[in-house]
């Protein structure tokens, strides 16, 4: 009886505690929508439509929702890799590159290893080796960026997107030279085809969502499990909020950033990997414009929280799948996302926004994202 | 500024400037690669001094501005944007279109700036979030306007991008006219003089620039707004308890900042070329970022580390009038996705303050509550 009595209030409890949570974004999103419906309106286009054509495109059919799903994979490991670097007081906004070097090294392995080898290798050893490969690979490329914070207080923000560039001109240099398609048709900087041996399996024959979806939805559960069920997720968080007193309970500080740095490249190239191996089976240059901007906003409007993160990539999947619909629909381009999605993350970020026009009440507790120049 | 930054400073850019003489003296006199490679280095340096003066009014209110870049953007595409308008649909000339498509870009700058004003002061957003949505806002808004305004169905301009009216002139400054008198006969003499012409033969955003940032200077560090703007930066509890207005100062100087980054766009589509195409700014924003760090949060410091990331981008324009003298040990200059390394490899290693700690203002970044 009394057991029952708490485990209902705890039920309760959670929740109270989720609605509280999703309170803010759900209404920042209502927002959002509303000022996109002005902006429709303004350059003449019908906002009903639209956003019937955003829906019917993502979750009309079952076809639908399998690219919705597609679409959300890379969603959730770069969104992921933002969230797990906030938890730990580092804003990492170079997803971007660290993709684009894991799908880069996914893709070498994926087409040169059995070469190099001179003999093709079973799919239980090709196809792991070239996701392991692209995720430490981006988990380097992070890396640096840690071990910069650590030893000489190099701000992550400017030096993650210095590495963006830094990993666009390589990819563009080697996808035009070395590591390019050579087949007599291909104009395009591209790598070869990866082996079949390195290919993700479909989950359903005839739709394209892959086994790298559910192991999206695992990585994300395993991300919640680390952080708030483990030492090393504990260091992270007490480093993400207050350093200082980390250092104080002896954590050491300049491991923990690097590791944060590192695990969160490591989420960001198994976004680039898995594309690779599970959608593409090729490294294409600019397939993935955009990716690193859209994790920050999927991080924030997940608030961080694993969970969050999925559900939040799920709206962002779901836009950018069923946009081709709207376009269809109401022949509004696509970059109208992109504009939406700005929306939301400026009354996500601005949650002070949100709460003034719908009049709800701070809790008066404020999350430390960022830090100044100074770390 | 320090010695040791100004002297690393000074050893990049002759460092930079030996190479392409090296490869280049073969095709053209020194003198003539060396003011040509002046010449470049202070037109591109153009929009990172702007936009490090942008940062340096914003922090030193303190107020973290990471959204150069997308105000930037933003300015460059509306700026082009008016000076269409202008020019095609109200039919004014050529001139008029470009002076009001200047005015537009630092506008819109300053309404970019409004906004982070808005949420960083009013409504004390973490300042990097803040910016960063100003980033992700400027993609998708000049993304989906220049998609729909031009090519959109039922479009203003049905299906095309119609003919703009041009971009700012170049002004001469006569120092041939002075100084050939001086020469008398000699054709070399003539020569040169007309070489080092060149470098000061500039558009008005670059001299601009230049003037902005002995001006700035000058504000900055011998005037009462400036020092009220660096008391605010530095301990605004203090400066609200003498009577300075926090908010004011904040909002104030992080639209001026907003103005600043408003004409380096401008520099992009109305002095540099006269066109638009989605993400041209390419993370010159994030640069001049790193060019303020590096200048110390002072102008003339910010600019001299603008002309540094300015030279490399020289550099790399020079290599490929060399193309065809460019010896083998060397033709890995030529590949530009290489040399175009310089720039991000240069700010990463400026940030880790080996040549010299860098003091950002007190309480940069810090949203100042009553």
């Amino acid at each position: 009886m009394q057991s029952e009595k708490r485990s209902n209030s705890l039920t309760k409890q959670i929740l109270r505690s989720i609605s509280e949570a999703g309170l803010i974004p759900l209404l920042a999103i209502l927002t959002a929508v509303v000022v996109g419906g002005i902006i429709i309106i303004i350059v003449g286009g019908d906002p009903i439509r639209a956003y019937t054509g955003l829906i019917e495109g993502s979750f009309g059919s079952t076809k639908a929702l399998s690219e919705t799903a597609v679409w959300a994979t890379p969603y959730i490991f770069a969104g992921l890799a933002v969230a797990l670097a906030f938890k730990g007081g580092l804003f990492n906004i170079g997803a971007e590159g660290q993709l684009a070097v894991g799908a880069v090294f996914s893709a070498l392995i994926g087409y040169a290893l059995p070469e190099w080898l001179g003999f093709s290798l079973p799919i239980y050893i090709h196809l792991p080796l070239a996701i392991i490969v692209g995720m430490l690979m981006g988990g380097i490329w992070a890396g640096i960026v840690g071990v910069l914070k650590a030893y000489t207080g190099g701000h992550e923000v400017i030096n993650t997107i210095m590495m963006n560039y830094i990993a666009l001109n390589t990819t563009s240099f080697l996808l035009n030279g070395v590591m390019k398609d050579r087949s007599p048709t291909n104009v395009i900087a591209r790598t070869p085809l990866i082996a079949d041996s390195a290919r993700m399996p479909e989950i359903f024959d005839g739709l394209r969502v892959h086994w790298g979806f559910v192991l999206a939805l695992l990585v994300a559960f395993l991300i919640w499990w680390l952080l708030n069920k483990t030492t090393l997720g504990f260091e992270i968080r007490t480093v993400g909020l207050n350093p200082d007193a980390a250092q104080y309970a002896g954590i050491n500080v300049k491991r923990t950033v690097i590791l944060t740095m590192a695990l969160s490249g490591m989420l960001a190239g198994l976004a680039g990997s898995i594309e690779v191996t599970g959608l593409n089976y090729r490294h294409e240059l600019g397939f993935s414009i955009g990716y690193g901007y859209d994790a920050i906003a999927i991080a924030l409007l997940g608030k961080s929280h694993p969970l969050g993160v999925v559900l939040a990539a799920f709206l962002f999947a779901a836009m950018r799948n069923g946009a081709t619909r709207m376009q269809f629909l109401t022949q509004l381009p696509v970059d109208l996302i992109s504009m939406l999605q700005a929306l939301i993350l400026l009354f996500v970020a601005a949650d002070a926004i949100v709460r003034y026009i719908y009049r709800i009440k701070s809790k008066g507790e404020r999350v430390v994202l960022t830090r100044g120049w100074g770390g | 500024m320090d010695w040791k930054r100004f002297g690393f400073i000074a050893l990049v850019i002759i460092v930079l400037f030996s190479v392409v003489v090296m490869i280049g003296k073969s095709k053209q006199p020194p003198l003539l690669i060396i003011t040509s490679m002046l010449a470049t280095t202070i037109a591109v340096a153009t929009p990172l001094a702007l936009g490090a003066l942008s940062g340096v009014f914003c922090e030193r209110a303190g107020v973290v501005n990471i959204g150069i870049e997308g105000m930037m953007l933003a300015s460059a595409f509306f700026g082009w944007l008016g000076g269409i308008y202008m020019f095609n649909i109200y039919d004014f000339g050529n001139a008029l279109s470009i002076t009001l498509a200047v005015l537009f870009a630092i506008l819109t700058g300053g309404l970019m700036a409004l906004l982070l004003a808005v949420l960083s002061v009013t409504f004390k957003v973490d300042q990097i979030i803040g910016g960063t949505v100003i980033n992700i806002l400027a993609v998708g808004l000049t993304g989906f306007l220049n998609r729909q305004l031009f090519f959109g169905k039922g479009s203003v301009f049905g299906g095309s991008v119609p003919g703009s009216p041009g971009v700012l002139p170049t002004l001469h400054i006569p120092i041939t006219e002075l100084f050939a008198p001086i020469c008398g006969t000699s054709a070399t003499c003539l020569q040169n003089v007309q070489a080092i012409n060149r470098v000061f033969d500039q558009k008005p955003i670059a001299i601009g620039a230049i003037l902005l940032v002995f001006i700035s200077h000058y504000i900055l560090f011998n005037t009462r707004w400036g020092l009220r703007t660096r008391a605010v930066g530095e301990h605004p509890k203090a400066a609200d308890t003498v009577g300075i207005n926090v908010y004011k100062m904040r909002y104030a100087n992080v639209i001026i900042g907003g103005l600043f980054a408003g004409l380096a766009g401008a520099y992009f589509t109305i002095e540099s070329v006269p066109s638009f195409e989605p993400l041209l700014t390419n993370g010159r924003g994030f640069i001049s970022l790193a060019a303020m760090i590096f200048g110390n949060w002072t102008p003339i410091g910010a600019w001299a580390a603008a002309l540094v990331f300015g030279s490399s981008q020289a550099m790399l324009i020079n290599m490929q009038i060399f193309r065809d003298v460019i010896p083998p040990q060397w033709a890995f200059l030529q590949e530009s996705y290489i040399v175009g390394l310089t720039p991000y490899i240069l700010t990463m290693f400026i940030l880790t303050g080996i040549i010299g700690k860098t003091t950002p203002p007190a309480a940069d970044g810090v949203p100042y509550e009553k």
